[in-house]
């Protein structure tokens, strides 16, 4: 049976992870490539490098930084942020990442998607999307607004037109941010989740508010994902992928557990 | 022990050449030298994306050294688009036609209610005798990501589950490919690699 996939997320700054996962009993809390291991062995199904290094020099830092990542890690591996040319994707996939996130520069041109889908696969194109619902629109949720830069400009553009748009360029998944979930700890977008999950044919992984075990089911169950992104979560209660991936089992959640 | 692993412009390669030389591989990279593989010990043949790309393997002379080399015995493992181009061909792209080891034609997972492509890990039902899947124990879970499959036949090494039953894995002797991608799917896809890389060759036997 096809699993419910738990992807752990890891923010990197120049080379070091700057929030989301620590572990009490790792004196060097901040190493992307020993947390990615640590996740992996803990069970976690993918793992997520989110770069938001912004300067020039910060891009070859992070090159170094998927290499040394990807060395030991054999479960799949994504890398996103900074991401604007075909070619900064080829050198993120030479580092070592399976698969690649553009954002902002795919919004900008949405032919970003079918250049990498051609040379790379579109399993290897995950479009992410930043969306905030719109109070104003007929469907607050179908027309949710999608920011760039981070959350702080809008797009013009709306999630689900968006989403099936990236979809027919030849994204192999989207990852789907809710902007008002985001940083809550009360829960996942459920409504937003599922309205984009129905509006597309590929997976969709859900961003943001996760806080507990029972979010995470919610949001599989509700919210028709087909996966979920998990980074601060290991801050508050849940202390690894595993332990979430327990509970989840045990909420009769189709996990890989034992993993 | 040296792989050859071929190179036909479908996808990235680095998380292939990494896991086997994790393994101990001495692995070796051609895109069309025939000679590497009329000397090859071992071949692996990778390969995300459309089932079109295997035209290169045509068109550089590779498909018919390819088949030399398995009928001279040397271990061969296709992985996802790399296993059913060992068939006759996929529907994807009904003008190529693949290897014909095996004589069905691959297709694209039935439209309905369930999401195409299938992403992701899901479990396996091993065929107790197969030897690349050795030591996998039922319920074991692999990473996915396609949309079209190859049919259950007496080949099939290994069954997984999404819409309906498919071919997982399919081993005849020498020749054998899966659909899913060992190098993403953590212990027990090494445990596979390790198999294959340890796979000997003995008297024909299907």
């Amino acid at each position: 049976m096809l699993t419910k996939r738990i992807i752990a997320c890891l923010d990197v700054d120049a080379g070091r992870v700057v929030k989301g996962i620590q572990f009490v009993d790792i004196v060097d809390a901040g190493d992307p490539a020993e947390l990615a291991a640590r996740h992996a062995r803990e069970g976690a199904d993918e793992i997520v490098l989110l770069d938001i290094t912004a300067t020039h020099e910060g891009r070859q830092t992070l090159l170094d930084t998927v290499r040394r990542t990807a060395r030991m890690l054999f479960v799949p591996f994504t890398v996103g942020g900074g991401i604007r040319s075909a070619r900064d994707a080829e050198q993120v996939f030479d580092a070592g990442a399976d698969k690649v996130s553009v954002n902002s520069a795919a919004l900008a041109d949405p032919t970003l998607i079918e250049t990498i889908g051609r040379s790379f696969g579109a399993q290897a194109v995950i479009v992410a999307i930043d969306a905030r619902r719109d109070p104003e629109a007929a469907d607050p949720v179908r027309d949710a607004q999608v920011f760039v830069q981070g959350g702080r400009k809008p797009a013009g553009r709306r999630v689900v037109e968006w989403a099936r748009e990236a979809e027919a360029r030849g994204a192999g998944e989207i990852l789907l941010t809710s902007m008002d979930a985001d940083g809550t700890r009360a829960g996942f977008d459920c409504a937003l989740t599922a309205a984009v999950s129905q509006a597309v044919s590929i997976p969709v992984i859900a961003s943001g508010g996760a806080g507990t075990v029972a979010h995470f089911a919610d949001v599989f169950a509700t919210g028709k994902a087909d996966a979920a992104l998990a980074a601060s979560i290991f801050h508050f209660g849940v202390s690894s992928a595993r332990s979430l991936k327990q509970g989840l089992a045990e909420a009769g959640v189709p996990v890989r557990f034992p993993c | 022990m040296r792989v050859t692993v071929i190179d036909y412009k479908a996808g990235n390669l680095t998380s292939v050449l990494k896991a086997l030389r994790h393994l101990g591989a001495e692995v070796e990279v051609t895109d069309s030298d025939l000679g590497m593989v009329a000397a090859a010990e071992r071949i692996v043949l990778p390969g995300v994306g459309h089932f079109a790309a295997t035209h290169r393997l045509d068109a550089t002379g590779l498909t018919p050294a390819i088949s030399t080399a398995i009928a001279r015995s040397v271990p061969f493992l296709g992985i996802c688009v790399g296993m059913q181009w060992l068939y006759a061909g996929s529907t994807e792209e009904p003008n190529q036609t693949g290897l014909g080891q095996f004589l069905q034609t691959c297709a694209r997972f039935p439209d309905g209610p369930e999401k195409v492509p299938h992403v992701g890990w899901n479990s396996l039902k091993v065929r107790a005798d197969s030897r690349l899947l050795a030591g996998v124990e039922e319920g074991e879970y692999v990473y996915f990501t396609h949309s079209y499959r190859a049919p259950v036949t007496e080949n099939t090494a290994a069954t997984a589950n999404y819409i309906e039953t498919f071919a997982a894995a399919v081993e005849c002797d020498n020749v054998m490919g899966v659909q899913f991608h060992p190098e993403k799917s953590g212990e027990t896809g090494l445990k596979i690699l390790r198999n294959f890389l340890a796979f000997e060759p003995t008297e024909p036997a299907c």
